[in-house]
């Protein structure tokens, strides 16, 4: 490495390249400066690596976030053709890292499995044989996660088609070996395997539990996702930058506007463009709004799983009437495809602060209903206190993030710890929790909508009446439609958009907001085409259905689905 | 007052019977006729639709008013599967299972444009429309349909069931009659003999 290089490192990689030199394997990681500090290493020492970043004192990478897998394939300038991209968060040091494990090109791409640094790792390393084929040596539980088990191939490769199937019969689903034992010991008064799902209302949406039972204790359980696996990925890849919009709002539809926020930040910043206030603060109105929809969902289909139907009414309401602020906006209610890379589709209708305000004035009303009606409800507070508790220190080693982890006592959210848009100008406070267990995940929720209603307020007291909300950069957003019909110019500016696609410079970048359900990150890949070359979403609740069938071993079955209803699983954004 | 025996006009067998008291009908008709108004669903709620489907039920839409609000999650129970959502070949079999679990008469909604096509997710591991696994009567377009698209669908098949109408598509039927996949690439190409249905491949 030339002097050159390393005067130009940013002061945190310059922080990680200092004591890494003093570790016996400094020669063989290469430190970079990305958008983040960026560390390449062979297979051959990421576990010592992974060990050093999560105990150094000066690092403490202790929350695995993400693994991406990416082939080479069609990229000229990578030296191999598989790598592995690992994103970090440290908690104690709040900051983030990737590490990037570059795969020697050979018969198939093999690397450590790093499952028992991070325990969140384990998924994500099963994700990643699935859909790419590596393989990690040393893994629990190498055997495909998202894809069915007669699948054939691995679909993210660059050389699998987009649309090709495979067969699949009910005999070729995959049971786990000891769903078939029997367990007779004495003591044990009834042993039997039951599965739940993949059609079971408690599961809201498909996820597929096999669970052993001795009584109504779960002795032991697994969970099995797949079921909604509808290749986000591979369709990213075969779209224009803009078209993938739509396919982010249905990840997390719940709160579809957050992931379209969430994408088109992680573009915008590649291309390096500015947005108009008024547009980012729309933006920040609508995602906190989303906020609120996605947590009433969630508390009321939480209700609901555990027998009290009537607050779901009362939480439905409100989510009714966002949905008429989101049509009167774009059209749509769910699946909103309102954002642009560069702005907004359109401005929003002229009434747009009246509606804002009115909802501010109804929201509270139907809180403080549900707040009377469940807080101090013996029946909830004994299913949901002290069932499903997770500590501190797990909800870190099993990657949780976003209210979660909130109710835990460890105050990440992304709102605060790296504000983006404007929130570090606007008064609210991180809504946490200590003791982690349900009612904590339902009281975290409770609060953070009545955070997300003051954000409103005051996002709304600064949103200038009038103005722009999308850049006039014609390269990134489509010019309006009069001036297309009228200029020559302008004609080409859309033709050049929606035949090509936006050109976003050359490179990769890994950007994160908080989401619904905790950090939603997106990875980009350009290689200066319209569309990109890999793009991974940070699914927040991927982690937590993978600690699920953890969690729950020891309790009742009774207590397994008011956990799995905290957790908040959304089917499109585990599975994409 | 209406529970007085008093207060009711008194039915005379032959004699005085006013124009409302006898109504001809033919049996499957009047059976139609219930059996088109009090439809028991069972929302097959995968994805983004399901959470759609939940307005539908909910207070502001109210799915009652046409009577169809008994909402089963047991397919011994339902006689109406709405498959709301995308469903993909690793969930295809046990929406058979479920299908075939129901008992007749039974009736298909395939709600939005992935369970009926599967809409813009021309993927890998996405099932093509839900007809290749089994026979929808209704398909409600959409993503997701708005609240009053579907019901635009059961008062659509609320009108398809009085009538007596069977229209089942020739995919369909196929899928209906036993076989239990009849895979897209190709229409009326029989699976063994097209190489995206995969079983000619070594089983893994």
């Amino acid at each position: 490495m030339t002097v050159l290089e390393s005067t130009a490192l940013s002061p945190e990689a310059e922080k990680i390249r200092g004591r890494i030199a003093a570790t016996p394997i400094s020669e063989r990681v290469e430190v970079l400066d990305l958008d983040l500090p960026t560390l390449e290493v062979g297979p051959e020492d990421w576990i010592a690596l992974a060990r050093f970043l999560r105990d150094d004192p000066e690092c403490r990478y202790d929350l695995f976030l993400d693994l991406a897998s990416v082939d080479n394939l069609r990229r000229r300038e990578r030296k191999t053709r598989y790598e592995a991209v690992v994103h970090l968060h440290s908690i104690a040091h709040d900051r983030h890292v990737r590490v990037k494990v570059v795969i020697p090109d050979g018969a198939e791409p093999t690397l450590p499995s790093v499952h028992d640094v991070w325990p969140a790792a384990n998924w994500f390393e099963r994700e990643a044989y699935d859909l790419m084929g590596f393989r990690f040596t040393g893994h629990p539980n190498l055997r495909r996660l998202l894809c069915h088990d007669a699948f054939v191939g691995h679909p993210l490769r660059k050389d699998y088609a987009p649309g090709q199937r495979w067969f699949f019969a009910e005999e070729d689903l995959r049971m786990p070996d000891w769903a078939a034992e029997t367990d007779e010991r004495a003591g044990h008064f009834e042993t039997q395997t039951l599965s739940i799902g993949p059609s079971h209302p408690a599961t809201h949406g498909v996820i597929h539990l096999i669970a052993r039972l001795d009584g109504e204790r779960i002795t032991r359980a697994e969970t099995q996702i797949g079921y909604m696996h509808r290749c986000f990925e591979k369709m990213s890849e075969t779209h224009t930058w803009n078209q993938i919009i739509p396919y982010c709002d249905r990840l997390n539809y719940v709160s579809a506007m957050i992931n379209g926020v969430g994408y088109v930040k992680t573009v915008e910043r590649m291309l390096g463009i500015e947005i108009p206030e008024r547009g980012v603060l729309i933006r920040t109105i609508l995602s906190e709004f989303s906020r609120i929809m996605d947590h009433c969902v969630n508390i009321g289909t939480n209700l609901v799983d555990i027998g009290a139907l009537t607050n779901f009414w009362y939480l439905y309401q409100p989510r009714e009437n966002i949905y008429s602020l989101l049509e009167a906006c774009c059209g749509a209610r769910l699946t909103v495809s309102y954002v642009r890379v560069g702005g907004l589709a359109i401005d929003v209708p002229e009434d747009f602060d009246a509606r804002c305000r009115e909802l501010l004035e109804s929201i509270p009303k139907f809180l403080e209903d549900v707040d009377r009606l469940v807080t101090r409800n013996r029946i909830v507070r004994n299913r949901l206190s002290g069932t499903g508790v997770v500590t501190p220190e797990q909800a870190i080693a099993w990657g949780f993030t976003g209210p979660v982890l909130r109710s835990t006592g460890v105050a990440y959210d992304v709102r605060r710890s790296r504000p983006y848009d404007f929130y570090d100008r606007f008064d609210w406070d991180v809504a946490i929790s200590r003791e982690g267990d349900n009612f904590a995940r339902y009281s975290v929720r409770m609060e953070e909508m009545r955070q997300s209603l003051k954000i409103i307020r005051q996002a709304l007291d600064i949103l200038p009446a009038k103005g722009p909300v999308s850049s006039s950069d014609w390269h990134v957003m489509l010019p309006p439609k009069d001036a297309v019909y009228h200029d020559m110019e302008s004609l080409i500016y859309h033709f050049k958009l929606i035949m090509e696609g936006i050109r976003v410079p050359k490179g990769e970048r890994y950007d994160w907001i908080e989401g619904a359900n905790g950090e939603l990150g997106f990875y980009a890949i350009s290689e200066g085409s319209g569309g990109p070359y890999r793009l991974k979403p940070r699914p927040p609740c991927f982690p937590m259905m993978a600690a699920y069938e953890h969690m729950i071993v020891g309790g009742p079955i009774s207590d397994a689905v008011a956990t799995l209803g905290t957790l908040n699983i959304i089917a499109g954004e585990l599975e994409r | 007052m209406v529970g007085k025996k008093e207060a009711l006009p008194a039915y005379q067998a032959g004699g005085g019977a006013g124009p409302a008291d006898f109504l001809t009908t033919r049996l499957e008709t009047m059976v139609a006729w219930a059996r088109s108004n009090s439809l028991w669903p069972l929302p097959f709620a995968t994805a983004c639709c399901g959470i759609e489907f939940m307005s539908i039920v909910s207070s502001h839409y109210d799915l009652a008013r046409f009577g169809a609000e008994v909402v089963r999650f047991s397919p011994r129970q339902a006689d109406l599967l709405i498959v709301a959502g995308t469903v993909v070949d690793k969930l295809a079999p046990a929406l058979r299972r479920i299908y075939d679990q129901m008992p007749e008469p039974k009736w298909v909604i395939s709600m939005g444009v992935c369970a009926s096509t599967g809409g813009f997710y021309r993927a890998y591991h996405v099932t093509q429309g839900i007809d290749e696994i089994i026979p929808v009567d209704v398909y409600v377009p959409g993503c997701p349909p708005t609240p009053e698209e579907l019901m635009y669908g059961i008062l659509e098949l609320q009108r398809k069931i009085q009538s007596g109408e069977k229209s089942r598509d020739s995919r369909s039927a196929r899928a209906a009659e036993g076989k239990r996949f009849a895979f897209s690439p190709g229409e009326g190409e029989s699976p063994a003999a097209t190489p995206a249905s995969g079983k000619d491949v070594p089983a893994g």
